[in-house]
């Protein structure tokens, strides 16, 4: 049996590719278990779509290559929500409202404020409750 | 015992002994009280965090023709100018011209004067828009230029409250979500928020005011301030722990600084949804070590400093006084407290890494003898109680 992984992508739709059904082929021809994060594709403009895709690394690769045949930019690192480490105070007001953990205090002595980019879901908590403006989002 | 003097010479040859209120914990520890007091010549204490009483006195020059300034905006945050023709007054919590504030409540408060602060310090290049009646020797009646830093003869920041010796940790009772000055708090206890450096706090490392006066030299955001008069709502005197910390009211320091010596790391706008804008501003304050009772009070630990946890939906707006239970800074930066059974998460609106930043820059400063201190012309109170408004009929 393959072994299946997962991988967290970020697609930008330029205005001409947004009406077409592409994720519906990451399923149905790839085999691959899709868990849209967010979204924002509307007909006629522009859009991003954030997800994670689970399937054998075979399937993923070919996937990417079949959105790649689009004008679809890919981006592997997948970052909707970005943390800047430099703006930061380390105030900690985040962390308890952050659902996942992903923001979170990396050493309790010294109070330091890290971002575990693989744990963030977007939900965008982080964003409205910075009072340092410190998270923010592609779109 | 050692002096001001003494201390101060020993600075100035390099020679001093410095350690961060953390540091010193385990030192004296390992020491001894007795033999560390004659050792250590200084502590130093720092805090981070947004303090809401700050402003800033800016001194624009003149222009040709001249203008005496009767209302003046700065990036359309609009500055006191009832002071001299070309003198203003910034406050950090003066909101954005036509900012939509809570009429869509919660707000978002995205600029205000704590941004202009900041942008200031940052070296940005800011709008000054100003009107005036016009009067016979300074006739002009409106200004639109652009300004820096740079271009001002003075920039001093003024905090009239600093350093709040202990402060509430804020909790939620109700059924709805509050966004509050102490950040968002979930309905039903879900989280709560505390605002101290706890161990690290100049105020908790000083209880008794035995060293830190009027005149005291305190670290400003990187520039040699001062302390120029107790903090407004300074409440010296009331209960107090077996380690001096207060139970209720506490102290404040009033602190001033130039702002052209100051470093953007340290002085941050900040935007807090539906409550409003400040300033994020850090202050480092050194200790003289004169003598082993002052050193002793400075190896405060967080598990001896305790908060009140406070109802923000119905004690603290209604001003009850009462409090839901009481709770160590050591269980507040684990994480997690406990209130009535329940573990509740914790966050906090102050940096103690920024604050432990600053106390290690402050130490080092020290050291290599560049940061003198100065002895107090002025000792805090320690026997006055906060006043209430009281909304009464005219007496005569």
């Amino acid at each position: 049996m393959t072994e299946t992984v997962t991988k967290k992508l970020m697609l930008f739709f330029p205005k001409c590719e947004c009406e077409k059904p592409i994720i519906y082929h990451l399923v149905k021809d790839y085999d691959l278990v899709v868990n849209v994060f967010r979204a924002k594709v509307t007909p006629e403009e522009e859009g991003y779509l954030v997800l994670d895709v689970t399937g054998a690394e075979e399937n993923i690769d070919r996937a990417v290559e079949f959105v790649g045949t689009f004008n679809v930019t890919i981006n592997a690192a997948g970052k909707g929500v970005t943390w800047d480490p430099d703006a930061c105070t380390g105030c900690g007001h985040c962390v308890v409202h952050c659902p996942t953990g992903a923001l979170h205090i990396s050493d309790r002595a010294t109070m330091e404020v890290a971002f575990d980019e693989e744990k963030c879901i977007e939900c965008l908590a982080c964003i409205r409750v910075c009072p340092y403006d410190v998270c923010a989002s592609a779109f | 015992m050692k002096t001001y003097q003494e201390i101060n010479d020993r600075i100035a040859s390099g020679k001093a002994v410095v350690m961060t209120a953390e540091e010193i914990i385990d030192y004296v520890e390992g020491k001894g009280l007795e033999a560390a007091a004659a050792e250590v010549d200084v502590v130093t204490t720092a805090t981070f965090g947004p303090m809401c009483s700050s402003g800033c006195v800016l001194n624009f020059g003149h222009s040709k023709p001249k203008i005496r300034m009767s209302e003046a905006w700065v990036e359309d945050v609009l500055a006191y100018t009832g002071l001299a023709a070309v003198d203003v007054f910034l406050g950090a919590t003066q909101l954005r011209h036509n900012d939509p504030a809570n009429m869509y409540p919660p707000g978002e408060f995205r600029y205000g004067g704590g941004h202009v602060m900041a942008d200031l310090v940052a070296g940005k290049e800011l709008q000054l828009f100003a009107l005036s009646y016009g009067t016979d020797e300074y006739p002009l009646r409106e200004i639109r230029t652009y300004f820096t830093i740079d271009d001002l003869n003075q920039a001093v920041m003024v905090n009239p409250r600093n350093c709040y010796q202990n402060y509430n940790v804020a909790i939620n009772c109700s059924d709805r979500t509050l966004w509050t000055y102490m950040g968002k708090l979930e309905a039903d206890c879900k989280n709560a928020n505390y605002c101290s450096a706890g161990q690290l706090s100049p105020l908790l490392n000083d209880p008794l005011y035995e060293t830190i006066g009027v005149g005291s030299s305190v670290w400003l955001a990187g520039a040699h301030g001062h302390v120029y008069a107790e903090g407004t709502q300074h409440a010296g005197g009331g209960g107090r722990n077996e380690y001096d910390v207060p139970t209720g009211g506490s102290g404040t320091l009033a602190l001033s600084g130039d702002m052209k010596q100051m470093s953007p790391e340290f002085v941050r706008g900040v935007s807090l949804v539906g409550y409003g804008v400040s300033l994020g501003v850090g202050a480092g304050v050194p200790i003289p070590i004169l003598n082993p009772g002052v050193l002793k009070r400075c190896c405060i630990r967080d598990e001896q400093i305790v908060a009140p946890i406070t109802d923000y939906s119905s004690d603290y707006p209604n001003a009850t006084g009462k409090v839901l239970g009481h709770v160590s800074y050591k269980q507040l930066k684990s994480g997690k407290i406990d209130v009535d059974g329940r573990e509740v998460p914790v966050g906090s609106l102050s940096s103690y890494s920024k604050a432990l930043k600053i106390a290690e820059l402050l130490a080092a400063e020290i050291r290599s003898g560049d940061f003198l201190l100065s002895q107090p012309y002025a000792m805090l109170p320690a026997d006055t109680n906060m006043k209430p408004l009281k909304v009464r009929d005219k007496t005569t």
